[in-house]
């Protein structure tokens, strides 16, 4: 008996040393940085504090965790209030630009490719989000850009995303530079900050599902896959970008600009931990 | 006679330091019965401010984590608060912790409300008392 417990071990440490090596190979860009050891990580933590829960079900955010916001939420979901975002994102996207060309000049003709956004751009060295990229379609035909957060722009996102239904992140971190990008975004959501003294990790994965009051913490697994939003608080449908400032705000913490780095490589962090999952946006959230 | 007038002048004479002496006891004891009212006011005063504090959300906002007995929609990311004087029998070092939690729990969310100044002295002070009454 002793002897097979012995040999027991003896197997496992044999199997334990190239999963090992194999995750430093990953991270042999940068050996502090394993990305896909991160993405790992944080799924085996939301099978263990939600052993009852599909870790595809995260995609639904709080309305995985909790049954009786997830009830009200799918009677919302009859008549969903993103809906009107979608039709007038569908009618942008289609209007052609001055000059005769349009987005499916950019993008193709699938809308939906939010699944591949944010990447990382090698040539310029640095995260593009799919706001970034439609704005840049814009410019190289000669229109203006549009604000970042709500408005046409969201609108145009919400559309997109709505094509991207069904379809799951496929975010690409390739290089070294990426790797970097992603590091940033990691060190940004686990540093603590403002009056409060919260990193995002404080309340949706230290605390993630408790009680705040009324309104439960939702989780980071699965963050990204519902954007653009319309939040009941806002009264209308908003990027991501938008969420993270009104996160530092109510850790009274000064909020980064639109589109900044540190918000760009965040959200390409935060993404890349829903890689794998299912898009479901636009979303609606209370 | 003369010795007479001596044992009841005496007798007044005792009379007179016993009666003084049993109004002056019961005037101090008057006075520490008010005094300890006041006091016992001065607390509840505190008290009361304290709990102010402790459920405004722009204050101390601790209803958002902390289940109080009574209270409505507390929170449950952190413990309920019960039996605070039994939990934190020397008063400074409960003001120490709500000062700044991390000092003893680097990994605690609770926010430093005396190091990052979200509460004055004074704030921290009642709330204390408040906590300390639960």
């Amino acid at each position: 008996m002793k002897w097979i417990n012995l040999s027991a071990l003896f197997l496992a440490s044999i199997i334990a040393v190239p999963a090992q090596a194999d995750s430093l190979a990953d991270s042999a860009a940068n050996p502090a940085t394993n990305p896909e050891a991160d993405r790992q990580a944080l799924r085996n933590l939301y099978q263990q504090k939600f052993p009852n829960i599909g870790l595809a079900d995260f995609k639904d955010g709080v309305y995985a965790i909790d049954a009786k916001m997830r009830e009200q939420w799918l009677e919302l979901e009859d008549f969903p209030p993103y809906e009107i975002a979608i039709d007038e994102g569908e009618e942008l996207y289609n209007t052609p630009f001055a000059n005769g060309k349009s987005y499916a000049d950019c993008f193709g003709d699938d809308p939906g490719i939010k699944h591949n956004y944010p990447l990382f751009d090698q040539a310029r060295g640095g995260v593009v989000t799919l706001e970034i990229a439609i704005n840049e379609c814009r410019e190289e035909n000669g229109e203006a850009a549009l604000p970042w957060l709500v408005g046409e722009l969201a609108q145009i996102s919400a559309y997109m995303a709505y094509n991207s239904r069904g379809k799951n992140f496929d975010i690409k971190i390739d290089s070294p530079e990426a790797v970097a990008a992603y590091a940033d975004g990691k060190q940004f959501y686990y540093t603590r900050r403002g009056q409060m003294n919260f990193e995002c990790g404080s309340c949706h994965q230290q605390k993630v599902g408790q009680m705040l009051r009324a309104e439960r913490t939702s989780p980071s697994l699965g963050h990204a896959t519902q954007w653009p939003v319309y939040r009941g608080r806002w009264q209308y449908v908003g990027n991501i970008q938008k969420r993270f400032q009104e996160c530092n705000i109510q850790v009274r913490a000064v909020p980064f600009e639109a589109q900044s780095e540190e918000y760009r490589n965040l959200e390409y962090f935060l993404t890349y931990m829903s890689n794998g999952m299912e898009l479901n946006g636009p979303g609606s959230r209370r | 006679m003369l010795r007479a007038t001596k044992f009841v002048s005496n007798m007044l004479l005792t009379v007179c330091i016993a009666t003084g002496l049993l109004l002056a006891a019961g005037l101090a004891t008057a006075q520490d019965a008010v005094a300890d009212m006041s006091v016992e006011a001065e607390l509840s005063k505190r008290v009361e401010a304290g709990r102010a504090v402790f459920e405004n959300r722009r204050k101390g906002n601790c209803l958002s984590c902390h289940l109080v007995i009574g209270s409505e929609l507390p929170g449950n990311a952190g413990p309920p608060l019960i039996g605070m004087q039994a939990r934190w029998p020397d008063r400074k070092a409960l003001k120490a912790q709500i000062y700044d939690p991390t000092i003893r729990n680097p990994d605690t969310i609770m926010p430093p409300y005396g190091l990052h100044r979200l509460l004055t002295a004074e704030e921290l002070d009642v709330l204390v008392d408040y906590v300390l009454s639960l």
